[in-house]
């Protein structure tokens, strides 16, 4: 019986030698790019957005048969800090050359300087904390980073006058939402907005009504929600069965709720959000990557699944200005990406025109959106 | 008004606390072990419920009694695979398999249904108003309310009244000598697991009522709450689950509207501690005598 074992175990020992080996052989000409997120768990749907988005950009530019061909990896970090860190290791020991990095806040805070130390180029789709590129040089984000909507939304609130009184629900365990949420209070005030309500909920929160209770109490005409889509579903049927209805205003975080399965779409009339990317666009490049996605996954992308086939766009780009190869180590890679993306300017169907500052953080014009009749409609 | 409103809405969010409480109590009263596999029936239910209005548009009541039948299936084939066999085993080793059970259903889940979250479709609508509109209770919480009082008395009539519920409260006691009075001792188990599953199909879809969000961890976090609802009101007690649920989800509510939103599972958890550290079984619970 032992012997069988053994043999058995240096015949898949021996396989795997080989594969390991033919793996390396024959696709030695492409560029490996590693990307990570939750597949996995509660945050999965944001990293299942991304790697279908990144998968769908790699395959394009394959077929077009340069000289520059990818190969991606993925793997997944549950939106968890501890398995971030292996996921990234396991991407490192694969030869990792680029880094899409991670696609939740937490995890990017976690490998975005451990990409830093090693130098590799990291461009996160979504991880939006502005703390995320502090952590070095060559760390950039594709989406806005959570100051830059608070403050948009603010002025774009005052702009368009949408209330006198204003009520803010927001997530305070999330990087996310405590970034819009600061930048926001500081702009209205700045900008002489009445914020009269103020309430946070955390992570797994289902009842709102008190939230709720404190905005209607407060005579809120504008109710402000700097948090994702799915609490955002269960606070607008909260609203309706105590029959308030302010002008909703959401972030980015609130794309996706009119894909949320078995959602009244009724109750999101009317809701006005800021998001860089729609889904019902008219160009092109955006056409095609919709009906893409729609055929392989049967749904709708949303703006992760954007940003992250922007960013394998943005890195193809740059990987042709910057006449890189594949047989550069990452760490020359990594220095002479982060030339291009300081100096690129980059169309993609998150924005055109984009470009990124030294520090990492993106510049592009978030759109205001209005749902009417359960589609996004431009506002300007 | 305020303070009404906040209450009621307690009383409604404690209400599933209770109905989920139940399905812990009766467990643990009968089997003496913790199956923390319940939360997750509970979700298990609500996508059954869920598919067959959504995507069969089937009638709400012929989705509800499905999942109903789905989950006793599902609560009796658990208890045959995964905690039968462990009957003889250390009460840890039945522990962590119901854990493990927990992480099973919600894989499964999310293999069979995807991570999406899902939005449970309205069975119950519009509100009642009083007071000149100032108060409005939706009829959702009316209709929890309701069924959650029809359960806990249907289910003390059955325990108390009935040769099967007889043979459950001799099980509790002493499932040896329940075997040596002839009592089938793994029959009246399978039907405690078969109830406790029907219940959580129940509270499965009134939770999707009042919070319509369905993911497959949604049974998670109330699954815990009610377990410590339980541990509230005496584990074992069914009268117990039903006060320990419903002071928890009015807790839970008067603490996030008069002290803060964040702390609300603090607060809620600071008073299981308090009540523990007075009432070891707590409120109701039976006092042990420890055999010396």
């Amino acid at each position: 019986m032992k012997k069988v074992i053994a043999t058995l175990l240096a015949a898949v020992l021996a396989v795997t030698c080989l594969t390991a080996c033919g793996n390396g052989g024959s696709k030695s000409s492409a560029i490996k790019i590693g990307g990570q997120g939750p597949l996995t768990g509660n945050a999965a749907i944001y990293g299942l957005a991304c790697q279908r988005a990144a998968q769908i950009a790699v395959d394009e530019i394959n077929e077009k048969a340069g000289k520059t061909v990818f190969e991606l990896k993925y793997e997944d970090d549950q939106h968890d800090v501890s398995v971030a860190a292996n996921a990234y290791n396991a991407l490192t020991d694969w030869g990792m050359q680029i880094y899409l990095g991670c696609v939740t806040s937490g995890p990017c805070l976690v490998t975005a300087p451990m990409a830093a130390n090693d130098n590799i180029f990291f461009l996160t789709p979504s991880g939006s904390t502005a703390d995320i590129v502090k952590a070095g040089s060559n760390v950039y984000q594709m989406c806005f980073a959570d100051p830059n909507q608070g403050s948009a939304s603010a002025e774009y609130i005052k702009k368009k006058e949408l209330g006198s009184k204003i009520a803010v629900i927001y997530q305070s365990d999330i990087d996310y939402s405590m970034g819009i949420y600061d930048t926001f209070i500081s702009k209205a005030a700045e900008l002489g907005l009445d914020v009269v309500s103020e309430s946070s909920f955390v992570t797994d929160a289902v009842d709102f009504s008190v939230q709720i209770a404190a905005a209607k109490d407060a005579g809120a005409d504008v109710l402000y929600l700097p948090i994702y889509y799915q609490e955002a579903s269960l606070i607008l049927a909260q609203c309706k069965n105590v029959d308030y209805a302010p002008v909703v205003f959401g972030v980015d975080g609130m794309d996706g709720i009119l894909t949320l399965e078995g959602f009244d779409t009724s109750l999101a009339e009317d809701v006005m959000l800021l998001t860089p990317f729609s889904a019902d666009a008219s160009d092109e490049k955006t056409q095609n990557f919709v009906k893409k996605y729609n055929e392989l996954y049967n749904e709708t992308p949303n703006q992760f699944a954007a940003d992250t086939y922007d960013c394998v766009y943005a890195i193809y780009q740059a990987v042709q200005e910057g006449k890189l190869d594949a047989s550069m180590s990452a760490s020359e890679m990594c220095d002479k990406l982060v030339e291009q993306f300081n100096t690129m300017t980059f169309d993609g169907i998150t924005g055109t025109g984009m470009s990124w500052s030294e520090d990492g953080y993106v510049t592009k014009d978030p759109k205001g959106m209005i749902i009417k009749d359960g589609v996004y409609v431009g506002l300007d | 008004m305020k303070f009404l409103s906040n209450l009621i809405n307690g009383i409604s969010l404690g209400s599933v606390y209770a109905i989920i409480a139940l399905g812990y109590t009766m467990v643990y009263g009968i089997a003496r072990m913790l199956n923390f596999a319940h939360g997750d029936v509970i979700m298990v239910g609500a996508y059954i419920c869920f598919f067959a209005i959504y995507s069969f548009n089937l009638n709400p009541v012929i989705g509800i009694l499905m999942a109903v039948v789905v989950c006793t299936v599902l609560g009796v084939v658990i208890e045959k695979l995964a905690y039968k066999p462990l009957r003889q085993a250390t009460s840890l080793a039945v522990l962590i398999t119901a854990i493990g059970v927990s992480y099973f259903l919600q894989n499964m889940a999310q293999l069979l249904w995807s991570a999406n979250p899902k939005v449970f479709p309205t069975i119950i609508n519009g509100s009642i108003k009083l007071f000149g509109g100032e108060l409005s209770i939706s009829r959702t919480t009316i209709v929890i309310v309701l069924v959650c009082a029809l359960i806990v008395v249907g289910l003390s009539i059955f325990v108390n009244h009935t040769k099967m519920g007889k043979a459950m409260r001799a099980c509790s006691e002493d499932k040896e000598a329940a075997q040596l009075m002839g009592i089938n001792v793994n029959k009246t188990i399978s039907m405690t697991f078969a109830i406790g599953s029907a219940l959580a199909a129940i509270a499965g879809v009134l939770m999707c009522c009042a919070y319509p969000n369905l993911q497959p961890t949604t049974g998670s976090m109330p699954g815990i709450k009610a377990f410590t609802a339980a541990v509230f009101g005496g584990i074992g007690s069914i009268p117990g689950a039903f006060i320990g649920g419903i002071l928890l989800g009015v807790l839970e509510i008067l603490g996030s509207a008069y002290i803060s939103t964040e702390l609300k599972d603090a607060i809620v958890f600071l008073a299981l501690i308090i009540v523990l550290l007075v009432k070891p079984t707590g409120i109701l619970g039976k006092k042990i005598h420890e055999k010396v």
